[in-house]
């Protein structure tokens, strides 16, 4: 009999299965979604050395122009200097050098030398070194995007574990918290970016890091946590007096365990939201700081290093890598922030 | 009201000591040894020792925090590692550069911005309003450096409006003649957005009871935006104004450096690949007092800007 009452009961989805299904309904968000997953797909194929591996490899002429625009002819490139007329005068006997040249000839010719074969247009144009624009868009891509996520992920746990500590526990701990939180926020966040981009740069931690891109992961992540921080504590605070966290408490689960697997699954999607909506700013963030000579090396390319390199260039008529960088940093932040509010709205059906 | 600020004025202090605090504890921890930045790798034994002196890092780190309060608060910070030139000098030099370009930035802006809000909330749901929207969207996608780029590119290089770069000793000059593209620039770029968060302020508004009466009794509809609906608004827009200020001391450090305008932003940043730490200890703590400052005068005048909000 109880059986049957069991099965009768219509099953009611879950929290992620609903908003899964509330997504697919809308049709901006699922655009954004596949646009997002295939930008995914491109830095893993990057990464595991599928696509752009060589695109440090100089294909092209310096400022060879895209396929469609065709070989530029304006003399400059092809401007070669006249040998010097008349017979060269035979100083053999006078040369010193003269009973090496042999042995050198020899020890020459054990090398073969290659001609590197040069494309005077490449599909996308080549930069001043004549790299395809092409594998140095997704390669930036590759860069850019990895130190977006993995920072806004830095980001995200610091103020989650805060947040959780902070909004939990209450009481002094709190208030610490809070403490730590004015001080961080009543400095300029781009003045405690510089802060810490001077002490990576100059200080023991340099040696560590090596002026590589986790310095500026942790600089994205040390200085943005702040908002994250403050969100998942008053969410923390709403949650601890709740019933199911009482009931927990009640069949002796611990702190920890109520504050990770009780409350953070039921306020993941505020997390989730948070977290989507760092990545799109700290990927803008990483533009500025490479501009500013404290972002990705230079034996790197991201697309803040692209951008940088196209100033000059665009003087001299070279559009194409900021016109490739630009469009496909646009794509991707559009594509990206529209999914977060489409997850937004799919996660907290109450907001409105 | 004196009774709420000077208990306002109290509370800054742990905030204030925080920020001494963290900014002293980050550069001596993970900042290096002083004297080897500023000597480098050829120095004797004897020229370290000598400038370990000067700074006071021979002593305890106690000492050494209170010689740092001290230069806090008597503005004496020494000289510049990188250029010996007076910290308080570079700060009294480069400030007014940076206050040229950034004061007319923040009244063009936020005037503009509130016009274009208000006539975008007056279209609300119209075509205009989502194209607007749409835009502002999109044009958010695309990074500030690439609007600088084109923008002196074309403005300055293809059709000759302005200088590409510079600056000159006599403020009118610059006014006239070098500020205008980067201040241009920055307003049209932060237009958009900044249209965006104005319109929201004013719809928020315009569906509260108060807009319904006076349509009701018949008064026009610029008199309702103008007069009651902007009147209502000015907390969210004072509170955004405030966010934007303590931006106009320190300078937009992009615009600066990529129009080699020899401002405050420029400096630090500068300083940042210099190490010159001084130089960014300083800008780091005045400017976060500053920000406080400006937080405790928002909020005394929003008593003024609105009679209903109670000071506790």
């Amino acid at each position: 009999m109880s059986m049957d009452i069991v099965q009768a009961l219509p099953q009611s989805p879950g929290v992620w299965a609903s908003a899964w299904k509330r997504l697919k309904g809308n049709r901006v968000g699922v655009v954004s979604l596949v646009i997002t997953l295939l930008f995914i797909g491109l830095v893993v194929l990057a990464q595991l050395g599928l696509v752009a591996k060589d695109w440090q490899k100089e294909t092209g002429t310096a400022f060879a122009p895209p396929h469609f625009i065709g070989k530029i002819v304006d003399g400059s490139q092809t401007a070669v200097v006249e040998g010097a007329q008349g017979t060269a005068v035979d100083i053999s006997d006078i040369d010193p050098l003269t009973p090496r040249y042999k042995e050198w000839a020899e020890r020459a010719a054990q090398f073969k030398t290659s001609v590197a074969e040069k494309s005077d247009t490449l599909p996308f144009g080549a930069d001043q070194l004549g790299r395809d624009i092409v594998s140095k868009v997704i390669k930036g891509a590759q860069v850019s995007i990895t130190v977006g996520l993995i920072s806004a992920l830095f980001a995200t746990i610091i103020g989650t574990f805060l947040g959780a500590i902070g909004g939990y526990f209450g009481g002094k701990t709190d208030d610490v918290l809070e403490w730590v939180y004015n001080v961080f926020t009543s400095i300029p966040y781009i003045l405690l970016m510089f802060s810490v981009a001077a002490v990576l740069k100059s200080g023991p931690l340099a040696k560590v890091f090596n002026g590589g891109v986790w310095t500026v992961i942790i600089i994205l992540s040390v200085v943005g946590w702040t908002g994250i921080y403050r969100l998942v504590r008053a969410e923390y605070i709403k949650h601890r007096s709740r019933e199911y966290v009482r009931a927990a408490e009640a069949i002796g689960a611990t702190h920890m365990s109520r504050m990770f697997t009780h409350i953070l699954p039921n306020i993941s999607h505020v997390v989730l939201v948070q977290l989507s909506l760092h990545v799109v700013s700290f990927i803008k963030a990483e533009v500025i700081l490479s501009f500013l000579g404290l972002g990705v090396p230079l034996d790197m390319v991201s697309w803040g290093t692209m951008l940088t390199e196209a100033q000059a260039e665009l003087v001299q008529g070279k559009w194409w890598q900021l016109v490739a960088a630009t469009a496909m940093m646009a794509t991707f932040v559009t594509a990206f922030a529209l999914l977060t509010d489409a997850l937004r709205d799919a996660l907290d059906p109450k907001l409105r | 009201m004196f009774s709420y600020i000077l208990r306002r004025l109290l509370q800054m202090i742990p905030t204030l000591a925080g920020v001494i605090l963290l900014i002293f504890f980050l550069f001596k921890w993970f900042g290096g040894d002083p004297a080897d930045i500023m000597v480098g790798l050829s120095a004797t034994k004897a020229q370290v020792a000598s400038i370990r002196t000067q700074l006071g890092l021979d002593r305890p780190v106690w000492e050494q925090l209170w010689i740092f309060v001290q230069q806090i608060f008597t503005f004496n910070w020494g000289k510049s590692w990188a250029t010996n030139e007076a910290i308080s000098e570079i700060f009294a030099t480069r400030l007014p550069v940076t206050l040229t370009v950034m004061i007319p930035i923040l009244i063009l802006q936020v005037g503009l911005s509130i016009v274009a809000g208000m006539a975008v909330a007056y279209v609300r749901g119209s075509l205009i309003d989502r194209t607007v929207m749409l835009i502002s969207t999109v044009a958010l996608s695309i990074s500030l450096l690439v609007y600088i780029v084109v923008g002196q590119y074309v403005f300055a290089f293809l059709l000759g409006w302005f200088p590409v770069q510079g600056w000159s000793d006599s403020l009118w000059k610059n006014l006239t003649t070098y500020a205008p593209l980067p201040i241009l620039l920055v307003v049209l770029v932060s237009l958009a957005p900044e249209t965006r968060l104005y319109r929201s302020f004013f719809l928020d508004e315009i569906g509260h009871d108060y807009v319904r009466t006076a349509r009701a009794k018949g008064v026009p509809e610029n008199a309702i935006l103008f007069k009651h609906v902007l009147r209502n608004a000015m907390i969210p827009i004072l509170t955004n104004v405030a966010t934007l200020l303590p931006g106009v001391f320190i300078g937009s450090f992009l615009i600066e450096a990529f129009f080699s305008i020899p401002g405050l932003g420029r400096e630090v940043v500068t300083a940042v690949n210099r190490s010159d730490y001084p130089v960014i200890q300083a800008a780091t703590v005045y400017l976060a007092t500053l920000t406080m400052v400006i937080n405790l005068m928002t909020d005394v005048l929003y008593k003024f800007v609105d009679p209903r909000v109670v000071l506790k």
